[in-house]
C-alpha cells in the first residue's frame, strides 16, 4: 500500500520532465519523483518484494495505491493541489512511522520524513503562490481542489493495521496543515462530498491503466532487460 | 595479515568519489558507513543521501572495483538506511572541499566568490537532489549550495 502510493505519484511526477512550466520546476518535480521512486524501492526491499516484478509485472487490481496518487497532472496547478493533500499527509505519516515497531518501516520512515518535509513545504509555497496569484491562477487552483477533495478521505482512512500509526492524529495533522495553506491560499474549502474510494481494493480509475500501460511496456517487451 | 587486508580495503573504498560531486569522497560525505572482513569477504555498508539517489548504484560498483583492483576482493556491498543520513555527516575536509569548488556547505550562507552575505534563493532544487541554486545579490554570480538535510 505504501509502496505503491510512492511509486505511483512517483511516475506521475515524473511525467512532468521535459514539460514543467519553468526548467527550476521541472528539476523539483524531478527531484521529487526520484525521491518517492527510492521511498517505494526501499519499502519493497524492506517487505523483502522484488522491486521489478511488483512495479512491472502486475495488473492495475493487483496495485494498492489510493485513487489520489494516480490522478492524471492535469495543470500545474492539479499537480500542486495532488502533492499537498498528499504530503500534509506523508510528512505526519512518516514522523508518527519513525517510532514505530517495525525496526524495516522505521529505518525507511526516518528519511522519508526528511524528504516529505520538503515535499510538503514545495508544495505549500506552490499553492499560496496560484490562489493567491492572478484571477487565472486562483480559479485553476481552486477548480483542481474542487476535482480532487473527494479523493483525500480514502489516504486518510486506511485500513486497520496494527503495525502502522494511529491515522486519527493524522488526520489532525493533515486538516491543520491544509487548512491553514488554504488560508495563506485564499482557496475555500470544498464543500463535504461523497468520497471517492477503491484503490486500496484494487478498484482503479481508468486513467491508471494508461498510465500502468506506459510505465510497464518497456520491462513487458523486454523482460530481465538491464542497462 | 588479515588487519592490512583490512587497512587497505578501508583505504580504497573511502577514496572512492561521488560521481555527482568529483573531487569528493564517499568517506568525505559520511557515505561510507563501516569496511569489515565477513566469512572472507570485504564487507562494505554505505548509506544513501537520498532515497532515490541515482549515485548508488555507481558507487557500490566503484566500491568493489577499487577493492578488487588493490587484489583485496571479493567484495560485498550493502546499504542501510538507519540511522538517516544528514548533511551533518559531511566532514570538516569535505565541507572544504566543497568551499573550494564554490558550493556552499550546508548550514552556511556567503557567496562563495566575493564571499557577501547578501544571497537569495533561486530555486530550492538544483542540478543534483543535494543541491540547491543560490545567487549573490552583491557580485550576482549564480552560485551552488549544499541542501541541510
Amino acid at each position: 500500500m505504501l509502496a505503491d502510493d510512492a511509486l505511483v505519484l512517483g511516475h506521475r511526477l515524473s511525467e512532468w520532465c521535459g514539460f514543467a512550466p519553468s526548467p527550476e520546476e521541472d528539476l523539483a518535480l524531478a527531484n521529487l519523483a526520484l525521491d518517492q521512486l527510492g521511498l517505494a524501492r526501499a519499502l519493497f526491499a524492506a517487505a523483502g518484494l522484488d522491486e521489478d516484478r511488483y512495479a512491472y509485472f502486475r495488473d492495475a487490481r493487483e496495485f494498492r495505491n489510493c485513487l489520489l496518487v494516480e490522478q492524471p497532472n492535469g495543470d500545474f496547478a492539479h499537480s500542486i493541489v495532488r502533492q499537498l493533500l498528499y504530503s500534509a499527509w506523508a510528512l505526519p505519516f512518516w514522523t508518527a512511522a519513525a517510532g514505530a515497531a517495525d525496526p524495516a518501516l522505521t529505518a525507511v520512515a526516518g528519511k522519508a520524513e526528511k524528504e516529505a518535509a520538503y515535499h510538503l513545504r514545495h508544495a505549500r509555497e506552490w499553492l499560496v503562490r496560484l490562489g493567491d496569484g492572478t484571477a487565472e491562477s486562483h480559479a485553476r487552483a481552486q477548480a483542481a481542489l474542487e476535482q480532487l477533495w473527494p479523493f483525500a478521505a480514502e489516504l486518510l482512512d486506511p485500513p486497520a493495521d496494527p503495525a502502522l500509526p494511529d491515522p486519527a492524529p493524522l488526520r489532525a495533522a493533515w486538516e491543520a496543515t491544509v487548512s491553514a495553506t488554504l488560508a495563506r491560499a485564499t482557496l475555500a474549502r470544498p464543500a463535504a462530498c461523497w468520497p471517492r474510494a477503491g484503490g486500496r481494493e484494487g478498484r482503479h480509475s481508468e486513467a491508471f491503466g494508461k498510465m500502468l500501460a506506459e510505465m510497464q511496456s518497456l520491462a513487458r517487451a523486454h523482460p530481465g532487460a538491464v542497462w | 595479515m588479515s588487519d592490512d587486508r583490512l587497512a587497505r580495503a578501508r583505504a580504497a573504498a573511502a577514496s572512492v568519489e561521488d560521481p555527482e560531486l568529483p573531487g569528493l569522497t564517499i568517506a568525505e560525505l559520511g557515505l561510507l558507513r563501516r569496511v569489515e572482513e565477513r566469512d572472507g569477504a570485504i564487507a562494505v555498508t554505505l548509506t544513501p543521501s537520498y532515497t532515490g539517489c541515482p549515485a548508488m548504484a555507481v558507487i557500490g560498483w566503484e566500491i568493489t572495483a577499487a577493492i578488487e583492483r588493490a587484489g583485496l576482493g571479493p567484495v560485498t556491498v550493502r546499504t542501510e538506511l538507519a540511522p538517516a543520513w544528514g548533511t551533518a555527516a559531511i566532514s570538516e575536509a569535505g565541507r572544504a572541499k566543497l568551499r573550494a569548488m564554490g558550493i556552499v556547505p550546508p548550514g552556511e550562507r556567503a557567496c562563495p566568490r566575493c564571499g557577501s552575505a547578501r544571497v537569495e534563493t533561486l530555486a530550492e532544487f538544483g542540478a543534483t537532489a543535494c543541491k540547491a541554486l543560490w545567487r549573490c545579490l552583491e557580485c550576482r554570480e549564480p552560485f551552488e549550495a549544499f541542501k541541510t538535510l
